[in-house]
């Protein structure tokens, strides 16, 4: 890709000789909105700082724009970061926070004070040049690092877990508003998270990381339809995870039935992770149905209800509009499109 | 935000305080505006006058101990808090070391070294230097000074630097700034109270030490703790011109004080010691 701005190749680093990641390759486009996640971890935050500067490989290469930057220290790279609790300077109020860039490169005192305005008019803090950063909430807090970092014009933006301190309803307030951030100044938002509702609401491209690798990298509708295997489908969102058996191309046989699907490519009789969604389950009369399960618990979650079921031996995740008794036996259908096929997992999860 | 039980709770320590703060200085100050007989003289007080060199070279070799004490301690308290814990424990330990050995007898190691036939002098005759005059220079009070001070200028330094998340520092290198400027912008002003308080920590003692003086310094370098002590314990015994000195002394130091937190912003006087 001609507009690739970030290149890692074959990153591996290591902790007091424990391996946090090995061997990552990754490709980061230009003016995207690209979200690392995984759980707790799994690398996403180290690899964050290897393009920051702040870690140095033990082995492989970062490339900026095709040049190779590992031995760039932080302060002479084009990328700026947004800290995990901001680590804002204590000492300066905020409009010296955001101006400190500037007064680093000594800019001139009249294009300081309009850059900074222009930062604070982004962010929705305008009047609060003079207040003590150390005074502000955490909301507040957050957008003054934002400005902080925007105010140099970086190319790439880092952004480490940068919501993980605030509140719910604020957290989903500043998810639209760094959307919009990113839209109209058309910089790299790369941004780590283990929080995947965030990360399909403002990705353009989702890395899914687990154990210092990368699982999947995709859009995040590829991501939560086409998972490719059962880690990724098991933490984007909830997933009934099945053990099947692909009898062969588009046919596969679980849960004591045999089903169409649409995948195809695997060896005659192989073994695999079949991958239901609890929202593409329908729930039918009893008879009706490919499967049938009982009832055990039924849940009300404001827009449906979360039941589980017991379908040949193991617990079923359903989500349905509709209640039903507990210990009542419900039948299932299944459309063949909805039956995610995925390669078994070498460990388990 | 007072209520009657902190009030209740404050109360031994401002007894405290009355019998042994204010009522010993209210006894400089009358004694020093007094004559035996009890009247009212401002003859001891002008007397002080004869003494300015001693004032004066009090103030100067303070003041070059002190930066002495933060040339050394500022770089070893900032890397001292970048340590991992374990090391950190250890120098700290090291640091407080030499304190738990008695004041005279660690001035008094000094003696012996810088002797004219001391350690110092038989080690560099040996590759054929010297003998040189160490002992009773102004250098070897200076030299004592920085020795037995230097922990109370390391100590506070630190406490303030472990505060210094590194985060911080990577903000400040990620938005440009070499190491010069993490320290100009970023790591001294943070440390500014640890600053104010080790230097006072240090400038204080050293203006009015009299046993580093008189062990190191020989006869030649009296300072003025040398002479307050003079006109209590010593020959010259008047404990009015003794008192008057005492007050100059108060004031002197209450005067270089408040110049040195003019270098401080409002701000930032938490953590500082005036």
């Amino acid at each position: 890709m001609s507009n690739t701005i970030i290149s890692l190749r074959d990153i591996v680093v290591e902790f007091d000789g424990q391996r946090v990641l090995e061997g990552l390759n990754l490709d980061i486009h230009d003016k995207e909105f690209v979200t690392f996640l995984g759980p707790s971890g799994c690398g996403k935050t180290t690899t964050l700082r290897i393009i920051g500067g702040f870690v140095d490989p033990k082995e492989g290469d970062v490339f900026f724009e095709g040049k190779r930057i590992n031995d760039l220290p932080p302060h002479k790279r084009h990328v700026n970061t947004v800290f995990q609790r901001y680590a804002l300077f204590p000492h300066l109020n905020v409009f010296e926070n955001i101006a400190f860039g500037l007064r680093i490169q000594k800019r001139p005192e009249p294009e300081v004070k309009e850059r900074v305005s222009e930062m604070l008019a982004l962010v929705n803090l305008k009047g609060y040049e003079k207040r003590n950063v150390n005074l502000l909430s955490g909301g507040q807090q957050q957008r003054v690092a934002i400005a902080r970092a925007l105010v140099n014009h970086p190319r790439v933006l880092l952004l480490d877990e940068p919501l993980g301190a605030l509140d719910l309803k604020l957290r989903k307030e500043m998810q639209t508003e760094l959307k919009r951030i990113q839209k109209s100044t058309g910089i790299t938002f790369i941004y780590v998270t283990h929080d995947q509702e965030e990360a399909l609401t403002m990705s353009d491209t989702v890395v899914v990381m687990n154990d210092g690798d990368i699982q999947q990298i995709g859009t995040p509708e590829d991501i939560y339809n086409e998972p490719k295997n059962a880690f990724v489908a098991d933490f984007i969102g909830e997933s009934n995870i099945i053990d099947g058996i692909m009898l062969r191309d588009c046919f596969v046989e679980f849960a004591g039935a045999q089903f169409v699907c649409v995948d195809k490519g695997f060896a005659p009789s192989e073994p695999v992770d079949v991958v239901i969604r609890p929202e593409d389950v329908k729930v039918v009369p009893e008879g009706e149905g490919q499967l049938s399960g009982m009832v055990e618990s039924v849940t009300f979650k404001g827009v449906h209800f979360e039941m589980s079921v017991t379908v040949y031996g193991q617990e079923w995740l359903i989500h349905s509009t509709q209640s039903q008794e507990v210990g009542s036996v419900i039948g299932m259908r299944l459309n063949p499109e909805d039956i995610h096929i995925m390669k078994k997992m070498e460990e388990t999860l | 935000m007072k209520t009657k039980h902190s009030s209740l709770f404050t109360l031994p320590y401002l007894i405290w305080s009355l019998i042994f703060i204010i009522v010993p200085m209210g006894l400089v100050v009358l004694f020093a505006f007094t004559t035996e007989s009890g009247q009212f003289t401002l003859d001891y007080v002008s007397q002080v006058g004869e003494y300015t060199n001693v004032l004066i070279r009090s103030v100067w070799l303070a003041a070059i101990a002190t930066v002495i004490c933060l040339l050394i301690g500022y770089p070893l308290a900032f890397i001292m808090s970048r340590m991992p814990g374990f090391q950190q424990q250890t120098m700290l330990m090291l640091i407080m070391l030499p304190m738990w050995m008695n004041f005279l007898l660690r001035t008094y190691a000094w003696m012996t070294i810088l002797e004219k036939n001391g350690l110092l002098n038989k080690l560099l005759g040996l590759v054929g230097l010297g003998p040189f005059d160490m002992i009773n220079t102004q250098g070897a009070v200076v030299l004592g000074m920085v020795y037995n001070y230097l922990p109370f200028m390391i100590l506070p330094l630190y406490s303030i630097m472990t505060k210094i998340d590194n985060r911080t520092i990577e903000a400040a290198q990620d938005l440009g700034a070499n190491t010069k400027n993490v320290f100009l912008r970023i790591v001294i002003p943070m440390s500014m109270p640890g600053i104010s308080t080790g230097i006072t920590m240090v400038f204080v003692p050293s203006v009015s030490t009299f046993i580093i003086s008189r062990m190191l310094g020989g006869g030649g370098n009296l300072l003025i703790g040398d002479l307050i002590d003079l006109q209590f314990l010593g020959n010259a015994y008047n404990p009015h011109l003794g008192s008057a000195i005492s007050l100059v002394l108060m004031v002197l130091i209450l005067l270089c004080m408040s110049l040195l937190n003019q270098f401080n912003g409002d701000e930032e006087r938490e953590g500082m010691l005036l």
